[in-house]
């Protein structure tokens, strides 16, 4: 989600940037290509192991789990890009949607992605999750998300590093509270470094930029959002492949 | 160890808590209400969150700037109270009139002239200089225009001083007025199309609200106002002094009272946008669905809702009670409630509620309630404990990180989480004692009558309701254990639709919406209500306008009207007209109209502040033009400087345009009055019209969701009640067409066994009488005990029934008398025949079956009997034969012409032991009776085809497969039996009544067949006990019984392949189909799947307390019923329990299987149809008027989707029409 703010900034500082933009559409373009083949290699080793209803599951997840991120990210875009509100809603309305288009696709696709590797890895671990595996506890593990996002886009620290291990302690909590599992530690701390290897990756290139940068070239808070995204979405994915597994008995009717 | 001690002291703390809890719900509620009102009692002193400005006022002597450093000095000093304002607010506040007014003055001149002066007074103000300080250097010098605003550009000042006027429109330029031809087109040309709820433009120049300017052809009191509105940068009060009195003197205003001395301070708060309503909105969805999928665990308790409102209003008020804890102890909050609140909610959590509410739930039901409750909370309390202490560290982390956010917030939910836990503690633990003492009173309610001997649980402080037993208890409740699969219930789509078609929503939506949307437009229609009220208001008012003109004062909806100024009630002081005024000379002129009045100009408390009466988006909509914010700032708004200006007609008529006279006089008010009701009534007729189209394709949208009118369907039938319906858990019962069973009559006495082949029905009741029936019809068929005729007279209940004719009854009752006193004889005539007596006799059940076992040959009895039959209406005495009777007879009966001669023996049976097994194919029904005799009857003509008598213990179950009979004996032997038919040469096949011949599936006998029943193996020591229970299928016959084990058996040869051991009772049910899914059930309550092929043990589950006494399969589900009135659903490959029904105390275990979901069982005189993927009551079918304490025990589900099942002495045949179609 904080790719988000990263463009948010790039829009209002950096309109020089938009000329390479163009340049570098393709390459996110193939790079998106790139993730889709991950994700259809997924679904046809995922066809392969089980039948179809499954995978037709599996697709119904996937499904969910990017709408999930698609309305995540146009909702933090909001709270990062609130800052400058007007007073005009046409304006506000120009701004709600002037974030440009691949950046809730991307949202949703990785957390797609995030969200049904989670039950795959706690499937071949062979440790299923237990803990506190209910749609009630996963709502309140999203709102936490929410919180943390709003508070590190709307509250005023003395400096970064406050910020930041702040931050990383909420995310911590986060985990501790709602998951508890080694896994989805691992998991989590994978999505948080990649996630914020892109984002470095992406800022090189110039497609981002940030008005102050603290650790290379990105904010030193990302990985902790990166991490908790990662932790909240492995959570609903979890919760979701309970649901479908948990009735035998619509797999045995086919 | 210390830790242990501390568990257990805390374990033991809550038990005594709970206790006293259960024990006084009403003082503890009442406490906890109390203390929830003290601590948010502070919550008072706070102001209402909202946007709307906050004003604070202080004088204008004594005014200087307030400092940022002090802010705690004064203390009804505001926060935002600090530093300088954005902007210092100077109104001149004009108000001109033409007077004396005079009748040549076309309306036109009611504002052209006063208007045209404030160029004048502007330039009067902007010339005003006092010691060398100008308005240029003090004013708030404003810049570009926002670039969304080109459109005002011409109209709002730029590069230069905040100086606004309705001077603005013609761009402050007297030339340009005076070249304007129409003056409101210019005003109008303006203002915004539609619906507005900001400032317009005309507010922002005038300065006042739009209806107050007088500016309209239709002012009644020919005074208009405008303001003029300064915006200061710095505050010189000097020279706004010297301004206010240099205006005063140019125009003196001479009855004005204004107060000077008050500087009102508008603190606007922040604006909410759409950018930060949406997380926010987002945040309260994520909690709302927090909090519902939180509520929905609540479970197994009386009111669900009732708890889940009570975990809500927990929260919410321990949220209240930290706010107003924290203010008491002087903690303001600084943080946005709005936005914090859902993060609150979301950490303090419902997870308490919910835990604490299943750890009651699931105390043992029989203890007293106090003890349940206590024991839940002792049950938990470790738990809570850690949970409590593991927040409060995490939240204590989050104290230290120095933020003063974050540490606010911290401090919220500290108080919060303790306030919680101490409502939990007494408010929720009561609700919930509560609660569940009305459950178990609900529940005592309704088994009173079964379980009369229990004990009545100890009356507690709240007294047993004596709610009277409802009048037919809804003959099942269901309980899904599972809670995960609530989500298995209804597709969404349907739940959607259900849930619109109960609430009626879409009427409701239509008709709030209709409601609304007509009140909006009585409303704001000018000439409606509002005007309406107004004028009758200054019809009442002593001080409305006495002189108004009669052609205009009798019109009270009159849209040109001002109302706002007719209301205005003014406390005005004693019209002191002016001098000018007093010349009203013309008089004169005109004397048949009612002299017109003459303008007043009065100043009145209510011009002191007339920027109240603005929209409060006023000032922020102004200063937002130029890109500067009002939100967290304040402006100061400066004692508005009255101006009167007095014109004389003259002037007036001098600063006409041409143009004007050539406006219409009075009489075009209503040419142009038409015209504005013309465009208001067509554009009401549109949106009647709009209306009308939305309501009907909101209608027709229903009907194509809803095509079924639930509830008026059909007959009321007259046995089913609301509460009989089935109700899914939003109260909606799907609509199922009427189902009505076809009640089959005949038996005598209760039916004790019942076989089906699809097409005939056959049932043999304790009286020994078999009937066969038409499954399709319901007809009667035959009865099989044809001589039964005089069994039945015997008995008392003698029915001409069957086609008899009268003579042949006439008959028949004139010889039993006689020949019954014969009987005696009999004996003596037939030798050792014992059998014939009991034929006779009408105590059936006197001769043990022992007894009935005669040495005699089956073939020798046979024709003993047939002789005897023949012989029967016409033997010996009294009357001569009447072979004509009897052929009738047998005709009637066997549908046969003729008799042959040569016919096997027809109704020879085994008349006196009783029929214990029946099975029907085609049209054979082979029954087993207690004297271990195996007979074969021929089910259309009634006739006994041959009979076989091998075994000597009683037959307890028969199965037929094939040509196959297997019967399983007291002793626990088995008897395979082989039916042959050899058919006569040269004879058609013959099947019963004619029209049915190609119903009946094979194998056919014709009556002309000769058939024999040969015991090709008897294994006899099959069992160590009783048989019980005998299911073949798929070429296997398994048996079970009382000695734990189940056999299967291969029919051909009667091997036995393999014994399955596993149960340890007897077995009591069995269930095997033709995919060879074995399943047994015993009495241990335990239910085992077996591979057949290989003998295996595939699942061994424990269900039910007491005896299984029913099994089913499906092909995904095994279907169970127990002695303990539980109906259990089981995954049928893992061996998972799905869910399981609770149905009445001594309901019938029988049940069936209609189609792969829908499930039917058998009630106190009623037959329940379930759906099995949900688990739902789908419907309940009452079978008779008189179904008290008749329970069906057997029930059949034929091929074509009906079922049958025994009532007492009648058959019921049900049809469920919608299974049919979907078979079909």
């Amino acid at each position: 989600m904080p790719r988000l703010e990263e463009h948010c900034w790039s829009c209002s500082c950096s309109p020089s940037v938009k000329t390479q933009e163009l340049s570098s559409a393709s390459w996110i373009v193939c790079k998106t290509g790139e993730m889709m083949s991950i994700i259809t290699s997924v679904l046809r080793h995922a066809y392969g192991s089980m039948h179809s209803l499954q995978s037709a599951n599996l697709m119904r997840r996937g499904l969910v789990l990017f709408i999930v991120g698609v309305v995540l990210a146009l909702v933090l875009n909001l709270l990062q890009i609130q800052r400058n509100v007007t007073l005009f809603p046409e304006e506000v309305l120009d701004t709600l949607f002037s974030s440009a288009w691949w950046i809730p696709l991307c949202c949703g696709t990785a957390a797609a992605v995030v969200g049904l590797l989670y039950p795959c890895l706690d499937h071949h671990l062979g440790e299923p999750h237990k803990f506190k595996r209910e749609w009630a506890s996963v709502m309140r593990c999203i709102a936490v998300f929410v919180g943390i996002n709003h508070a590190s886009a709307k509250l005023d620290f003395a400096n970064n590093v406050q910020l930041s291990l702040t931050l990383a302690a909420l995310s911590l909590g986060l985990w501790w509270t709602f998951d508890r599992s080694r896994s989805g530690f691992g998991l989590g701390l994978t999505t948080a470094f990649l996630a914020t290897l892109i984002a470095q990756l992406l800022v090189y290139n110039g497609i981002y930029q940030y008005t102050s940068p603290d650790f290379l070239y990105v904010r030193s808070w990302l990985p902790c959002i990166f991490f908790s995204g990662g932790v909240t979405v492995g959570n609903i994915g979890r919760q979701l492949a309970m649901v479908r597994n948990f009735s035998p008995y619509f797999l045995n009717e086919t | 160890m210390p830790l242990k001690r501390l568990r257990q002291n805390i374990s033991a703390a809550f038990y005594r808590h709970g206790l006293l809890c259960a024990s006084y719900p009403v003082p503890i509620i009442l406490f906890t209400s109390a203390s929830i009102l003290t601590c948010c009692y502070p919550l008072l002193k706070l102001p209402l969150p909202g946007t709307g400005p906050v004003e604070f006022t202080t004088g204008v002597r004594d005014y200087s700037i307030p400092s940022h450093e002090s802010p705690g000095d004064l203390s009804e000093r505001p926060d935002w109270y600090q530093g300088p304002p954005v902007a210092y607010i100077q109104q001149v506040l004009v108000k001109a009139a033409v007077s004396p007014w005079d009748n040549s003055l076309v309306p036109v001149d009611v504002f052209r002239s006063p208007l045209g002066r404030v160029f004048s007074v502007l330039e009067e103000i902007r010339n005003h200089v006092y010691t060398d300080r100008s308005l240029e250097a003090l004013c708030l010098q404003v810049t570009d225009l926002l670039p969304g605003l080109r459109r005002m550009q011409a109209v709002l000042p730029e590069h230069g001083c905040l100086l606004v006027s309705p001077g603005n429109y013609w761009q402050n330029r007297r030339d340009l007025f005076d070249a304007d031809p129409d003056l409101l087109k210019t005003v109008h040309q303006h203002e915004p199309k539609g619906l507005h709820t900001s400032a317009t433009l005309k507010d922002l120049l005038f300065g006042v609200p739009g209806k107050q300017t007088g500016v309209s052809l239709y002012n009644k009191k020919r005074v208009v106002t405008y303001t003029i509105t300064i915006a200061l940068s710095s505050y010189d009060a000097r020279f706004v002094a010297s301004l206010r009195a240099r205006l005063k003197q140019l125009h003196p205003s001479a009855n004005c009272t204004l107060r000077e001395d008050h500087m009102v301070h508008v603190h606007f708060k922040e604006e909410i946008g759409i950018a930060e309503l949406i997380p926010l909105v987002t945040t309260y969805i994520i909690l709302f669905a927090y909090i519902y999928f939180s509520t929905r665990k609540i479970d197994m308790v009386k009111s669900k809702w009732g708890l889940a409102l009570a975990a809500v209003v927990t929260v919410l008020s321990s949220l209240l009670m930290s706010v107003g804890l924290c203010t008491l102890f002087g903690l303001t909050p600084t943080l946005n409630g709005g936005e914090i609140f859902p993060y609150l909610v979301v950490v303090i959590g419902l997870e308490n509620v919910l835990v604490l509410t299943k750890s009651v739930v699931s105390t043992p039901v029989d203890l007293e309630v106090k003890l349940r409750i206590a024991q839940g909370l002792s049950n938990e309390s470790w738990s809570i404990m850690k949970n409590m202490a593991t927040e409060l560290c995490i939240i204590l982390i989050g104290y230290f990180t120095f933020v003063p956010a974050i540490q606010e917030f911290c401090l919220f939910a500290v108080v919060g989480l303790v306030s919680d836990f101490f409502l939990q503690m007494f408010f929720f633990t009561t609700v919930l004692s509560i609660d569940i003492r009305r459950m178990e009173l609900a529940d005592l309610n309704r088994r009173l009558p079964a379980e009369a001997g229990m004990p009545p649980p100890k009356p507690g402080p709240l007294r047993p309701r004596e709610t009277p037993p409802p009048p037919r208890p809804s003959p099942h409740t269901i309980t899904l254990q599972a809670p995960a699969f609530r989500n298995l219930r209804l597709p969404k789509r349907l739940r959607v639709v259900y849930f619109l078609a109960r609430t009626r929503l879409a009427q409701r939506i239509i008709m709030v919406g209709t409601v609304i949307w007509i009140g909006i437009l009585v409303y704001t229609d000018p000439a409606g209500l509002r005007t309406l009220l107004a004028a009758q208001v200054s019809e009442q008012s002593p001080l409305g306008e006495a002189g108004l003109p009669p052609h205009l004062g009798v019109a009270p909806v009159f849209p040109g009207r001002d109302p706002t100024s007719t209301l205005s009630v003014l406390p005005a002081p004693e019209p002191t007209p002016l001098p000018e005024n007093q010349s009203q000379g013309h008089r004169a002129a005109r004397p048949e109209v009612v002299p017109v009045s003459s303008p007043q100009i009065t100043w009145g408390p209510e011009d002191e502040e007339l920027w109240r009466r603005l929209s409060f988006r006023h000032w922020p909509a102004l200063f937002s033009y130029y890109n500067i914010t009002l939100a967290k700032r304040y402006i100061s708004i400066l004692p508005v400087i009255p101006v009167t200006l007095h014109l004389s007609p003259q002037e007036a008529i001098d600063t006409r345009h041409p143009q004007d006279t050539h406006h219409a006089p009075p009489p075009s008010i209503k040419t142009s009055d038409l015209q504005a009701d013309l465009t208001l009534y067509k554009v009401a007729a549109l949106g009647l019209f709009a209306g009308v189209v939305l309501v009907l394709l909101l209608f027709c949208l229903y009907r194509v969701l809803c095509p079924r009118n639930y509830g008026q369907n059909g007959v009321p039938h007259g046995r089913r009640r609301r509460g009989d319906l089935p109700c899914d858990e939003y109260g909606y019962s799907p609509p199922i067409s009427e189902i009505s069973p076809l009640l089959l009559r005949g038996h005598s006495m209760d039916i004790e066994c019942l076989a089906s082949d699809g097409m005939l029905l056959a049932s043999c009741c304790l009286a020994r009488q078999i009937r066969v029936w038409d499954a399709q019809t319901g007809d009667c068929l035959t009865v099989i005990p044809n001589n039964g005729l005089r069994r039945s007279s015997s008995s008392g209940c003698w029915e001409h029934r069957d086609g008899w004719d009268h003579i042949g009854a006439c008959e028949a009752e004139n010889i039993f008398p006689i020949r019954r006193r014969t009987t005696p004889a009999r004996p003596a005539l037939f030798g050792d025949q014992p059998d014939l007596t009991p034929l006779i006799d009408t105590n059936f059940g006197s001769l043990p079956p022992s007894q009935t076992l005669s040495s005699s040959g089956f073939d020798f009895g046979g024709l003993v009997e047939k002789a005897y039959q023949e012989h029967e209406t016409s033997p010996t005495l009294a009357f001569p034969p009447s072979p004509p009777a009897s052929q009738q007879r047998r005709r009637s009966l066997g549908d046969q012409p003729v008799l042959p001669p040569e016919l096997p023996p027809q109704n020879n049976g085994d008349w006196d032991s009783s029929v214990w097994a029946m099975e029907l194919r085609g049209n054979l029904i082979a029954t087993g009776r207690s004297s271990g005799k195996l007979e074969l009857w021929d089910a259309v003509e009634g006739s006994l085809r041959c009979s076989n008598e091998d075994g000597v213990s009683g037959i307890t179950a028969l199965a037929f497969l094939n040509n196959r009979i297997v019967a399983a004996r007291l002793n626990g032997s088995l008897d395979f039996f082989t039916v042959e038919i050899t058919k006569p040469l040269g004879l058609l096949q013959y099947r019963g009544p004619p029209g049915r011949g190609s119903l009946p599936p094979s194998p056919c006998y014709s009556s002309e067949d000769v058939i024999s029943c040969q015991l090709t193996r008897s294994v006899q020591c099959a069992h160590q006990k009783q048989i019980t229970v005998l299911k073949a299928a798929a070429g296997r016959v398994v048996t079970g019984s009382q000695d734990h084990t189940v056999r299967v058996y291969r029919l051909e040869d009667s091997c036995c392949l393999f014994t399955l051991q596993g149960h340890s009772g007897g077995i009591t049910a069995i269930y095997i189909d033709q995919t060879m899914v074995l399943a047994s059930g015993g009495q241990d309550g335990t239910i085992c799947v077996w591979d057949v092929l290989t003998g295996s043990r595939v699942s061994h589950v424990y269900g039910h307390r007491g005896d299984v006494t029913s099994l089913v399969c499906t092909t995904s589900c095994i279907i169970s019923s127990g002695l303990d009135d539980l109906i259990c659903i089981w995954d049928r490959s893992t061996g998972i329990k799905l869910y399981s029904i609770q149905q009445e105390v001594g309901c019938g275990a029988s049940l069936g299987v209609i189609s792969e979901s829908l499930l039917v069982t058998g009630g106190q005189g009623c037959v329940s149809f379930w759906d099995l993927n949900y688990g739902d009551l789908l419907q309940t079918v009452y079978l008779g008027q008189s179904s008290e304490g008749q329970s069906v025990r057997q029930l059949l589900v034929l091929d074509n989707a009906a079922i049958v099942c025994d009532f007492g002495n009648e058959l019921s045949l049900v049809y469920v029409p919608s299974v049919l179609e979907k078979l079909d």
